[in-house]
């Protein structure tokens, strides 16, 4: 039990030795500091700028960069549904995969795009290898969509920040090119290393031991990984994703990967405190995320180590924890981490099954989702962060006697609209969504029974989790849901098509509104945001709005579960 | 008026104020406050469900349940609303007391038929009177001279102890009420009508029918706004999730457990902090042209304050007697006592104190008084064939020289070595002779150094405002500790200086009087006009000291945060409400179906119905336990604003989370005995 709590600190202490300096080549990349990447990688971004006839120089308004962003991603999607619905006749399609139905691929490609990869289908039998390249594409896509509108938004923080908040065609690009690429290629080697298949040849042919002939799936898997993880996209490229032996064999790929997903989110922090050179800004900021992190980490792991009391009572020993749809290469503590890590960002992949976890840990996973910006995706986690930040500077700006400021801009009713409007989108969609499946469930048990594969309480959970999982952009599933029907993948297409653009928008307009304002030189009455206290206080108010509002779901999903269990 | 300060609930108010509750349930009025409106129609819905179970409708539980949340969801609409009625009694009480107070003085109405002056009080004056002002009467009314040319001891007003010169035509011509004339005549006609006070406005103010929600109040609407929303979202989705756990949840737990989690503590309050904070102006004899005003106030960066009035006291005192050498130090003792006998003036008074001669053995005979004139700025007296002059160095100088004396170098180097220490150097000439120089000091106020220190820990610069050369403004600066000054300060000096602040983001807050401030007042985020200043001044302001005390501009920022804060921590203690309110009512919503969620009733409430009620009573009992704290508002410290806002997330957050948990559990005690 040592050794894998041993596993997890290890996990977590090399986290931060890589996301810091990480963080501080980030924010070199997206603030047009010398880097040493320059010389050798510094003509393919020249190059994308020529084909696509990008002006480096040029900085457009906020407005723009949004309208940029939003008509990129419009042709992204358009492309992939012409992918996803004809790749049956379309080339790299060794084993013959079928075309996907109208509403699956809409509801594919919106969460592909979305940097969300919820999965209504099995990529070993749903994908033809062109179709998984495409998908891979958009992995590398969203996670810099992210990370250049987090960029803009850095630009509308500085101090002196003018109308003109960069370029967001640049941003991506370099983000792309600088950071997602090189990285991508230095994890896909070790996985590789470590026996995770990457080839075009179709389904592998053996035998087993009886003598019978046996298909294994496979494909270009080892790059697909390493993007999947770190853009904190999640999309397996198998069904069991990260579970599955191939695309996460060993326990030395499994700390790669668990690595890989917090990564950028946590380097996204510092590259803020590089390019506005605030550092102090950024450590409480991590410190808050930290503490939101380890606050719902270290229940899971705990409720794990200790196993399941229904188990126990059938006089069975459980000295390796809760091992109930997890990996024996893992194990317990390895698997409730990585649970936490993909929920608390908005990756979505998993090694193990969620929907077996004990009540406490599926809790702390909803959770993650709910708040979404403990760490939170790649630069949309921060964007999350930001619009509570703006909540938090509200309300302890009327506590100390001043009309609120952040950095140095007046936060006033326009911004107030705006990032209250973003700080509820997240909750009505989870509830209504919830409520109106528990609505058509309750109405016609009998149609609806193949949704569920539990009763009651349980049940709940698996339909909370789906629409948490959507919302939040994250993209895991509690799974033992029918979700292939039409009901779910419009009902989450639309949620996920929702809540990744409105809260990008949100905050990029709160930025550039408030680049626009007369910055206010720091005084004594200033109420400083770097400090514990700032911290505190931006801890409780996403405490309340997220938590608060979800509480009530809490009670009749996991907590129930819970109190019926122990 | 002041006796009034501590009383919280007037006389008469309280019943004034209940009744004005029930009248303001108006949903009209009501949509103003959303919050509130939400538990109005949560009320009304009440209604409906306890008239249907007296018909018969089994499914909501026992009628007496009902009724009592009903009620109770009344009572918290009476409350909230009387809170606003009681702050807008209390402003309309204090409006009141302070009109009848107004200071009253007698004037001398000119009568154009006749000629002659006839005596009126100065409350009778009517716009486009003509009164006449001979030395030493105060001036009426504000008006402008007509006739005439006098010289004005403003320092009343203005604070500046130089007395000013005001004649008729160009753009000196206005006078202020409650200045005096120290010397000749003038004939001024009224400009300001009398009943066009700003106390009318304020009225209007307090009494709500003009109030204007501040930018600060619409955006924390907003914020509220928001919340409920959440809590909107969160029971429209409860009611099919309930049925599909196959809990289903009875109307009035619905209804309570929304109200519970809308912030209707500080939804409730909300107007009555506003209004107190205008009130408290009022009773720190500020008037408010706006709400808004006392909130920019709240967030001033830069103070410019008059040097005389402000930081010394209003006017400089003789400090010592340097003779020429050569001169025997009696002789200029006694030379300077007789040229200020007939002095009025404030330093030539000094004088004769510090000299402290026995002024009857002193006296000559028929001595013939040479009064200070603004032509040659020099005063004294003649007798025999002595005579006897005090003034300026440069107005001495002429003296001397014209009578073709030579003016002694020695004089320039006593005078520049005053001038050093902050000081003003008078020079007593006799037959045309120096003899030595007069040193007159301003007095720091005692106790202005640590109102300083309370600004700069606000976060505020202190900037001294002064017609005094550089030096001795740099020495006054440094005694007095503020932070910066501008000297030999010209009106358009202090515009230039605010125009550059502002531009840099700061904002500024000035206190002026005359018309020449009138520019600056309007270019001020916070203009703070004397009531005795000029009309001009008064409209370019934004608020109208009843005190002339140039110091008011420091409560005034301490009222500004003061709003802001009182708001903010009822605010948080608002939301840190719903997590123990949340304990309590969603087992209570769940636990007949679901038993096992006995382990979430963490505070042991006795049944359903009682945990609902007293959640609900908790809720409608903290809006008049607030009331206090609304209207007095939380009291400001200048500890920085990191500890600050510690202190208060302690106080206000923690306390938040706490006091309901304590509080619904003691009520249940006793709602269990029913329920």
């Amino acid at each position: 039990m040592w050794q894998e709590i041993l596993g997890v600190g290890l996990m977590f202490a090399l986290l931060l030795l890589f996301a810091i300096p990480l963080g501080k080549h980030i924010g070199q990349v997206l603030n047009f500091e010398k880097n040493w990447s320059d010389p050798f990688l510094g003509f393919i971004d020249r190059l994308f700028y020529r084909i696509a006839g990008i002006d480096e120089m040029q900085q457009v308004s906020w407005q723009n960069n949004l309208k940029a962003m939003l008509t990129i991603n419009a042709g992204w999607f358009v492309l992939s549904m012409l992918v996803l619905s004809n790749m049956s006749w379309l080339p790299l399609n060794p084993d013959g995969i079928a075309s996907m139905s109208p509403d699956l691929a809409f509801n594919t490609s919106v969460s592909f795009i979305t940097n969300t990869n919820l999965q209504h289908y099995s990529g070993e039998t749903g994908l033809s290898y062109l179709g998984q390249m495409t998908l891979m594409l958009w992995q590398f896509i969203s996670a810099a969509t992210g990370m250049a509108i987090c960029a803009v938004v850095f630009q509308g923080m500085r101090e002196r920040a003018s109308e003109k908040l960069g370029n967001f065609y640049v941003f991506f690009v370099r983000s792309i090119t600088r950071v997602l690429l090189p990285l991508s290629i230095l994890a896909a080697s070790i996985y590789v290393f470590q026996g995770v298949p990457m080839t075009f040849l179709g389904k592998a042919l053996t035998e087993n031991l009886q003598g019978d002939g046996i298909e294994i799936s496979r494909g270009p898997v080892a790059a697909f990984v390493a993007i999947k993880q770190l853009g904190t996209n999640g999309g397996g490229f198998f069904g069991p994703n990260s579970a599955h032996p191939l695309e996460n064999p060993t326990y030395l790929s499994n700390m790669v990967e668990t690595i890989s997903i917090l990564l950028i989110p946590i380097a996204m922090l510092f590259a803020m405190g590089h390019v506005l050179k605030r550092r102090k800004l950024a450590w409480t900021f991590f410190g808050v995320m930290c503490l939101g992190f380890l606050l719902l980490l270290l229940p899971a792991i705990a409720s794990e180590l200790e196993g399941n009391p229904a188990i126990a009572a059938m006089g069975i020993q459980q000295n390796q924890g809760s091992m109930e749809g997890k990996e024996v290469r893992f194990g317990a503590a390895a698997s409730a981490y990585w649970a936490i890590n993909t929920t608390c960002t908005s990756n979505g992949s998993v090694n193990a099954m969620h929907d077996s976890m004990t009540p406490l840990t599926g809790m702390s996973a909803m959770l993650g989702m709910m708040t979404n910006c403990f760490f939170g995706g790649v630069g949309v986690g921060f964007l999350n962060f930001y619009v509570f930040v703006i909540l938090a500077v509200f309300i302890s700006g009327l506590m100390v006697g001043r009309t609120p400021e952040f950095l140095g801009k007046k936060i006033e009713a326009r911004e107030m609209k705006i990032a209250m409007i973003i700080a509820l989108l997240h909750p009505l969609l989870v509830m209504l969504g919830t409520g109106l499946a528990t609505y058509l469930y309750a109405q016609n048990p009998d149609a609806c029974a193949a949704w569920l594969s539990n009763p009651g309480s349980h049940g709940f959970s698996q339909m909370l989790y789906e629409f948490c999982s959507a919302s939040a952009n994250n993209g895991s599933g509690f799974e033992g849901l029918g979700d292939n029907t039409l009901f779910w993948n419009l009902s989450t297409g639309l949620i996920i098509l929702t809540a990744r653009y409105l809260p990008i928008i949100g905050p990029v307009a709160i930025a550039g509104l408030l680049a626009q304002k007369q910055y206010i030189p720091e005084s004594a009455g200033t109420l400083r945001t770097d400090t514990a206290t700032f911290g505190t206080m931006v801890f409780a108010v996403i405490f309340i709005i997220a938590a608060l509002a979800f509480f009530p779901t809490l009670v009749l999903g996991p907590l129930t579960e819970y109190f019926m269990l122990y | 008026m002041k006796n009034s300060e501590n009383t919280l609930f007037p006389k008469g108010a309280i019943s004034a104020a209940l009744k004005s509750a029930f009248y303001k349930l108006d949903p009209r009025l009501m949509l103003r406050n959303p919050v509130m409106f939400l538990v109005e129609v949560g009320t009304l819905v009440m209604l409906v469900v306890c008239v249907g179970i007296a018909l018969g409708d089994q499914s909501q539980g026992s009628l007496a349940y009902n009724i009592c949340v009903f009620v109770l969801l009344f009572l918290t609409l009476i409350f909230a609303n009387f809170a606003e009625a009681i702050a807008e009694a209390r402003g309309k009480a204090q409006a009141d007391s302070l009109r009848k107070t107004r200071s009253e003085t007698p004037a001398k109405l000119w009568d154009d038929s006749t000629g002659k002056v006839k005596l009126i009080s100065s409350s009778e004056l009517k716009k486009g009177d003509v009164f006449v002002c001979t030395a030493d009467d105060i001036i009426p009314s504000d008006g402008e001279i007509i006739e005439g040319l006098a010289t004005i001891d403003e320092s009343a007003i203005t604070g500046e102890s130089a007395p000013v010169i005001r004649e008729a035509g160009g753009d000196k011509s206005s006078v202020t009420g409650g200045t005096k004339v120290l010397s000749d005549q003038i004939k001024v006609v009224v400009t300001a009508s009398q009943g066009e006070s700003f106390l009318d406005k304020m009225i209007a103010l307090v009494e709500g029918a003009s109030r204007q929600k501040t930018p600060n109040e619409i955006a924390l609407t907003i914020l509220l706004a928001g919340f409920s929303l959440v809590f909107i979202i969160v029971i429209v989705s409860l009611k099919p999730m309930s049925s599909f756990a196959q809990a289903p949840i009875a109307i009035a737990a619905f209804i309570s457990l929304f109200v519970c989690l809308i912030p209707t503590t500080i939804g409730g309050l909300l107007s009555a902090i506003g209004i107190a904070g205008m009130d408290r102006a009022l009773r720190a004899n500020v008037v408010t042209k706006s709400g808004r005003a006392v909130e920019t106030a709240g967030d001033i960066d830069v103070l410019l304050l008059d040097k005389t009035g402000t930081i010394t006291i209003g006017n400089r005192k003789a400090t010592a007697f340097h003779p020429l050498s050569g001169v025997d130090p009696q002789h200029l003792l006694r030379a300077s006592v007789l040229s200020s006998l007939a002095d009025t003036t404030p330093e030539g008074k000094s004088i004769l104190e510090l000299a402290n001669l026995d002024l009857a053995k002193l006296t000559p005979k028929d001595p013939v008084f040479v009064k200070f004139s603004a032509e040659t700025r020099i005063s004294g007296l003649d007798f025999e064939q002595t005579r006897i002059r005090k003034g300026a160095i440069d107005a001495i100088r002429r003296l001397v020289e014209n009578a073709g004396h030579s003016f002694p170098d020695q004089i320039l180097e006593l005078t520049s070595k005053i001038s050093n220490n902050g000081g003003t150097p008078l020079v007593v000439a006799e037959n045309e002779q120096v003899l030595g120089v007069v040193e007159l000091q301003d007095i720091i106020k005692t106790g202005i150094r640590e109102r300083f220190e309370r600004l700069r820990k606000m976060g505020i610069k202190t900037v001294m405002v002064t017609g005094d050369n550089p030096l001795t403004a740099k020495y006054i600066a440094e005694q007095a500790g503020v932070d910066d000054f501008i000297a030999e300060a010209k009106p358009e000096d202090k515009m230039q200086y605010i125009r550059h602040e502002q531009a840099e983001g700061r904002l500024v807050a000035m206190m002026g009087d005359g018309t020449n401030d009138a520019p600056a007042l309007a270019q001020a985020n916070v203009g703070v006009a004397m009531n005795s200043g000029t009309q001009a001044a008064k409209e370019a302001g934004n608020m109208v000291d009843l005190d002339n005390d140039p110091t008011k501009l420091i409560e005034v920022v301490e009222i500004g945060k003061q709003l802001l804060m009182t708001r903010g921590a009822l605010t948080t203690f608002s939301i840190a409400n719903d997590v123990a309110k949340y304990f309590a009512i969603i087992p209570a919503l769940f636990i007949t179906a679901i038993p096992a969620l006995q382990g979430l009733n963490v505070m042991q409430l006795h049944s359903p119905e009682s945990a609902i009620l007293s959640s609900v009573i908790f809720n409608a009992l903290i809006i008049p336990a607030l009331i206090p704290l609304a209207l007095r508002g939380v009291p400001y410290k200048p500890i920085g604003a990191s500890a600050l806002l510690r202190r208060n997330l302690l106080l206000y957050g923690l306390g938040g989370i706490i006091a309901p948990f304590v509080g619904i559990k003691l009520i249940d005690l006793l709602v269990s005995i029913w329920f």
